[in-house]
């Protein structure tokens, strides 16, 4: 309980003294600028549901501003971005997150950012390894592309040859999970107002990480070591307090080295991702890398299309709590380079080891200037009952979400 | 009969001849060449330009969408120079950002920064034929325009417009370029070009690009306000309009960093 009021309180501390901030310097004369998105979204699950509660589709509306104001060239800038969905059948997915909110301070050639920050690290496609620094926000997508905003200290020191990054992470956030209504959950509800941490300190735990990003001719090379609160949680059977059995976030102290390179030559991308983690004195490495190979101007258009391979291994074999141990992906990325900016990403990952099968199509379209369609298909089929998708085996679906930007 | 040559007279006639044809002309690959170094070096030493660009496509029924995107380019002695793009609309890819490294006839380097996943991704710039933005113009009508990229072929004198012009013929000697050839027509005054037409792979006319509204910035470098780019072969147009053009405002040499992208507004 306490934790989640921290984290919540966190966040509103931090988000009114941007507010306060914001307005004071409102009052100057350039009074920054606003963009951002409102989307409506519709999810559709034609399988009837794998565990009880669960419904067969939502709808749901999210909305994410942004406020961004710059001063001295851009070397100052405030930026502070809500996120806020609403959904008519989840409780857990309806939330509130603050993306970020935060102040930026340019020094020669040191980049300071404090405050609640997003940071990408890696290269791969179909699964996205190296990247640590912020929690996954999994109610929106199992995709782990969506991130809830962390509070960091961070510094860049920008050099012609690449840039090395600081991190200091103070205040851990917890994963979200859907709740007993919500498809795509394990059968166990995650109880998230009862995490467990293997420090003293919980989530006060300060984290720390470094990067380096360098080019060598072709070769794109980031190394990057984490040490801190794992941002994937054991999730252990508990009986709760009002008797039912619900799992419970663990949250372990890792470290984590990782690697992502990428080189380009002729049409062909080549990208690795590695790390290599320590939990509780256990070692385990694992890696994904393949590539991507262009056809530009398919058959005298304007469209390329890409083709795409990536393998996923993991030395803990069918230990590993990830479905990604010993599987293929393979997919095919079709942009048409027209006026709606028209792609299509399709892929399907087969597992080695359990003969899972899954499939995902994506697809994205602008309409006017200001709208945007994404869609996306996603399939799990013949999963093995001892595959960690086999919670998603019943949870076929088409997402269609339409978004006004501005 | 046949009246044989002494091949000493011969040779003198010839040797004639050659000097002759050597001392009053130039070849026509020679005059080509010697315009398009004179038009380089007539722009180069602005150090750096910043302008706004607004790009209004327009489809053969006459629909239109824009996209307002604001440049900035920092010239490198020696190589190509650097070019770095933030697009402002349509509002879906706002606080995107480009950044490209020309060099001449190797690959370019080239990154992207996707706003959405907060990512800086290495592309590839092997794709020089591909459309810009969807637009008609393909990266390589707006990459750097170095003097080693093409050979080329002097063809006449012609008036153009108020002004008398060079017409050059270029061929592209960098990999993977969607043209076999492009006509230019350039201003003898003040090497500025006035026209371009674009041949594609199979030689045949693909596009027209005109440039109008010329200005001097300086005293000396000259720009134009528009450059309308008409595509032949699908009835489609692109017309980009240039404002607030800079020079030597001393941009951030930082900001030409991959890893600056995600600062940049």
């Amino acid at each position: 309980m306490f934790s989640r009021n921290f984290s919540i309180k966190y966040q509103f501390a931090l988000s009114l003294v941007f507010l306060l901030l914001s307005f004071a310097l409102y009052a100057q004369e350039d009074p920054g600028t606003w963009s951002g998105y409102i989307s409506g979204q519709a999810r559709g699950f034609w399988q009837s549901p794998q565990f009880s509660g669960q419904r067969d589709g939502d709808v749901s509306l999210a909305f994410e501003p942004e406020y961004y104001k710059e001063w001295n060239k851009g070397l100052r800038a405030i930026t502070f971005s809500p996120f806020a969905r609403l959904d008519s059948t989840d409780s857990e997915r309806t939330h509130f997150d603050i993306r970020a909110a935060h102040y930026l301070h340019v020094l020669g050639d040191w980049e300071w950012r404090i405050g609640l920050a997003k940071v990408f690290w890696g290269v791969t496609e179909s699964r996205h390894l190296v990247d640590i620094i912020n929690q996954t926000d999994l109610v929106e997508n199992i995709d782990t592309e969506d991130k809830l905003g962390q509070p960091m200290i961070e510094t860049t020191w920008l050099q012609n040859w690449g840039a090395l990054q600081f991190y200091i992470l103070p205040g851990f956030r917890e994963r979200t999970f859907p709740g007993r209504k919500g498809r795509l959950r394990t059968e166990l509800i995650v109880d998230t107002d009862n995490p467990g941490y293997e420090s003293g300190a919980e989530d006060y735990h300060v984290d720390w990480a470094v990067r380096l990003q360098t080019q060598l001719g072709p070769f794109d090379l980031g190394i990057s070591h984490f040490s801190g609160t794992s941002r994937v949680p054991e999730l252990v059977p508990t009986l709760s307090s009002n008797g039912r059995l619900e799992f419970t976030p663990f949250y372990n102290l890792i470290d984590q080295t990782g690697l992502d390179t990428q080189a380009i030559i002729g049409n062909w991308t080549w990208k690795l991702e590695s790390i290599l983690q320590s939990k509780r004195g256990r070692d385990f490495t694992a890696a994904v890398g393949g590539f991507e190979y262009t056809f530009y101007g398919v058959t005298g258009s304007r469209a390329d299309l890409g083709v795409l391979a990536e393998y996923h291994f993991d030395d803990r074999y069918e230990e590993t709590p990830s479905a990604f141990q010993d599987d293929i992906f393979l997919g095919a990325r079709f942009v048409f380079n027209d006026e709606q900016s028209t792609e299509i990403l399709a892929g399907g990952l087969y597992d080695f080891d359990f003969s899972s099968r899954s499939a995902r199509v994506e697809l994205q379209r602008r309409f006017s200037d200001s709208w945007r369609l994404e869609s996306e298909l996603q399939i799990f089929s013949n999963v093995d009952d001892e595959d960690p998708l086999r919670t998603f085996h019943r949870d076929d679906y088409l997402q269609v979400d339409l978004a006004y930007y501005f | 009969m046949i009246k044989i040559l002494h091949p000493i007279r011969l040779l003198l006639i010839s040797i004639l001849c050659f000097s002759s044809t050597y001392l009053s002309a130039e070849t026509p690959e020679e005059k080509g060449l010697a315009i398009a170094i004179a038009a380089d070096k007539r722009d180069t030493g602005f150090v750096d330009q910043t302008a706004d660009m607004v790009m209004i496509l327009r489809n053969r029924k006459g629909q239109e969408s824009t996209r307002y995107i604001r440049t900035s380019t920092l010239e490198v002695e020696g190589d190509g120079d650097k070019f770095l793009s933030i697009f402002d609309r349509p509002a879906d890819v706002k606080h995107t950002a480009m950044l490209t490294y020309s060099h001449g006839l190797e690959p370019d380097d080239q990154w992207l920064y996707l706003p959405a996943l907060k990512r800086v991704k290495r592309i590839n710039s092997r794709n020089k034929s591909g459309p810009f933005m969807g637009s008609e113009f393909a990266f390589e009508d707006l990459g750097s325009q170095e003097v080693e990229k093409y050979s080329y072929k002097y063809i006449r004198d012609e008036t153009c417009g108020e002004w008398e012009c060079y017409v050059v013929e270029r061929y592209p000697e960098y990999e993977y370029s969607g043209y076999t050839r492009q006509i230019g027509w350039i201003d003898k005054a003040e090497y500025r070009t006035v026209k371009v037409e674009f041949y594609d792979r199979k030689n045949a006319l693909l596009k027209t690009l005109t440039y109008s509204g010329y200005q001097e910035y300086l005293d000396y470098y000259w720009r134009p306000d528009d450059m309308f780019m008409q595509n032949h072969q699908t009835g489609k147009s692109t017309l980009l309009k240039w404002a607030n053009y800079k020079f030597k405002t001393n941009v951030a040499e930082r900001d030409f960093n991959p890893n600056a992208l995600p600062r940049l507004r």
